[in-house]
C-alpha cells in the first residue's frame, strides 16, 4: 500500500484522518480540539502526575493508537528501521521546546488546522507566525543546518515507545493509578476504544501518507511541492464540512469554550517557535510520534522532550488561558499568555536561532 | 558516477542533496538512503525532473541510481 505517490491519495488519506478527528469530537473529545497530539501529550503527562493541572490529566488512548498503528502499519508493510544517534539531545530540546510553543498557542499545528475548519480566527492568525518559522527553518536547512546521521541500531530500540503506550494502556484501563480529570477539557473524551481505533487508524494512515504539517509548508517553500499538502487540505476539508454540518462553526475571535485566546502577538509567536523547531527535527509533533512508532529512536526522545516541556509548561505557568465565561456573572473573560510563558517562548526562539545555525553538515562547515 | 550520501539524514536534507548534485551533474548520480520514504521522494524528485531511476535494497540501505 503506498498512498504517497499521488496527490489524489494523499488528499484521501487526509480525507480518512479528518473524518477519524471528526468522529472524536462527535464522540466527546473536547469543542475543536478534536485531535490535539500537544494537548494530549500534555493530558497525558497530566495523568502520570508529571504536573498538577487537574483539569488536563487524562491518559490519551489516541496517543497510544498513533504510536502503535504507525508502529504496526510499519513492521506490516517492511517500513519498520530501528535507528537512533542523530544528535539526540538536541532533539530533546526540540521537543520541549515545540511543546512550550504549542502550549502558548493552546494547540499543535493539527489542532490550528483544526480549529481554522472551525472558524476560529485566531488559528488564522497564528498560522501566519507558523508559515512564519517553517520559513526560518527553511532558511536554516538553505544554509546547510543539519543534525546529523542516525545509524540502525538494536530492534530493540525502535520497540521501546510502543511498548511503554502498550504500559500505559494497560495501567489505565486495569488500575486506578493514573489521574483523571473530573472537570475541564481532561475530562471529555470520547469512549476509550474508539478514542484508541481512531489512534490506531489516524497513525497508520499519517504513517503510509507521511503527513506532516511542518513539511507541507516547508515542501510548498522550499521546492514548490504540494504534495504533502494535499493531505492537510483533504483533513481541512472534511473538518469544514463535519463543523458547518454540526453547527460547531463560529467564526470570530472570542469563542468561549474552545479553549483559546486572542493575544494575536503570542499566538503568532507560540506557532512560530512550533514550525521553526519542527523544521529543525524533521517533522511536527504528529510526525514525531509517527517516526518514533516505526522505529526512530531519535523521534521517540523528541517525544520525550515533549512530555517534560508539557510538565514544564503547567509547573511553571508558561500555558496560556483559554477564553471562557464566567460561570456565575456569565462574563467574557479574555484568555491570555502569562509573562512566564511570554519570557519562555522568547527563550525558544532564542534556542531555536542557536541550534539552527551552529549545527552544519560536515561537509558545509 | 557522482554519489550522495544520504544515509540517516533526516528529511528534507536527502532530497536537497540529490537536487544539488542532479544540478552539476552530467552522468548518472547514486543516491544513497535509509528510509524506505526517503528512497520514494527521490524517485518522485528524479521522475519529476525527466530523469529514470534504477532501485535496490543493500544492506539496511536503498540504493537509487538516477540516470
Amino acid at each position: 500500500m503506498n498512498l504517497s505517490d499521488s496527490k489524489k491519495k494523499l488528499a484521501l488519506a487526509g480525507v480518512v484522518c479528518g473524518l477519524v478527528a471528526a468522529c472524536l469530537a462527535y464522540f466527546g473529545n473536547p469543542a475543536n480540539m478534536a485531535f490535539c497530539i500537544a494537548c494530549f501529550i500534555r493530558d497525558t503527562a497530566g495523568a502520570f502526575g508529571m504536573h498538577q493541572a487537574e483539569v488536563v490529566q487524562y491518559a490519551r488512548p489516541e496517543i497510544i493508537g498513533l504510536v502503535l498503528g504507525a508502529f504496526i502499519i510499519s513492521v506490516a508493510t517492511k517500513e519498520y528501521r530501528s535507528t537512533a544517534g542523530s544528535s539526540p539531545m538536541i532533539r530533546f530540546i526540540l521537543g520541549m521546546v515545540i511543546m512550550i510553543g504549542a502550549l502558548v498557542f493552546l494547540g499543535c499545528p493539527l489542532r490550528m488546522v483544526i480549529r481554522m475548519s472551525a472558524g476560529d480566527l485566531n488559528a488564522w492568525v497564528a498560522l501566519i507566525g507558523f508559515v512564519l518559522g517553517v520559513a526560518t527553518g527553511v532558511l536554516a536547512l538553505k544554509k546547510g543546518f543539519s543534525l546529523g546521521r542516525a545509524y540502525v541500531t538494536n530492534k530493540e530500540s525502535g520497540y521501546v515507545l510502543p511498548a511503554i503506550v502498550v504500559g500505559i494502556l494497560i495501567l489505565s484501563l486495569a488500575t486506578s493509578l493514573l489521574k483523571e480529570s473530573q472537570t475541564g477539557p481532561g475530562s471529555m473524551h470520547a469512549p476509550v476504544i474508539i478514542a484508541l481505533v481512531g489512534g490506531l487508524i489516524f497513525g497508520a494512515f499519517a504513517q503510509k501518507s507521511r503527513m506532516c504539517f511542518a513539511g507541507s509548508i516547508r515542501d510548498v517553500i522550499l521546492m514548490k511541492n504540494f504534495d504533502l499538502f494535499s493531505v492537510i487540505a483533504g483533513l481541512f476539508v472534511v473538518m469544514l464540512i463535519f463543523n458547518i454540518a454540526t453547527g460547531r462553526f463560529v467564526l470570530g475571535f472570542n469563542t468561549p469554550g474552545i479553549i483559546a485566546h486572542s493575544d494575536h502577538l503570542w499566538n503568532i509567536l507560540g506557532m512560530y517557535v512550533v514550525g521553526f523547531a519542527a523544521v529543525l527535527a524533521g517533522g511536527c509533533p504528529l510526525r514525531q510520534l509517527i517516526l518514533a512508532g516505526q522505529g526512530s529512536s531519535d523521534a521517540a526522545v523528541t517525544v520525550a522532550g515533549m512530555f517534560v516541556g508539557a510538565a514544564l509548561c503547567h509547573n511553571l505557568g508558561l500555558a496560556a488561558s483559554g477564553t471562557a465565561l464566567n460561570p456565575e456573572t456569565k462574563e467574557l473573560v479574555a484568555g491570555a499568555v502569562p509573562l512566564n510563558g511570554k519570557v519562555a517562548c522568547v527563550i525558544c526562539i532564542v534556542v531555536c536561532f542557536i541550534i539552527a545555525f551552529t549545527n552544519k553538515r560536515k561537509e558545509t562547515k | 558516477m557522482k554519489e550522495v550520501d544520504a544515509r540517516g539524514l533526516s528529511c528534507p536534507e536527502p532530497i536537497m542533496l540529490t537536487a544539488e548534485a542532479l544540478k552539476g551533474a552530467q552522468g548518472a548520480v547514486k543516491v544513497l538512503v535509509t528510509e524506505p520514504h526517503q528512497k520514494m521522494n527521490v524517485e518522485k524528485y528524479a521522475k519529476d525532473h525527466g530523469k529514470k531511476t534504477h532501485s535496490e535494497e543493500k544492506d539496511g540501505y536503498f540504493e537509487v541510481v538516477i540516470e
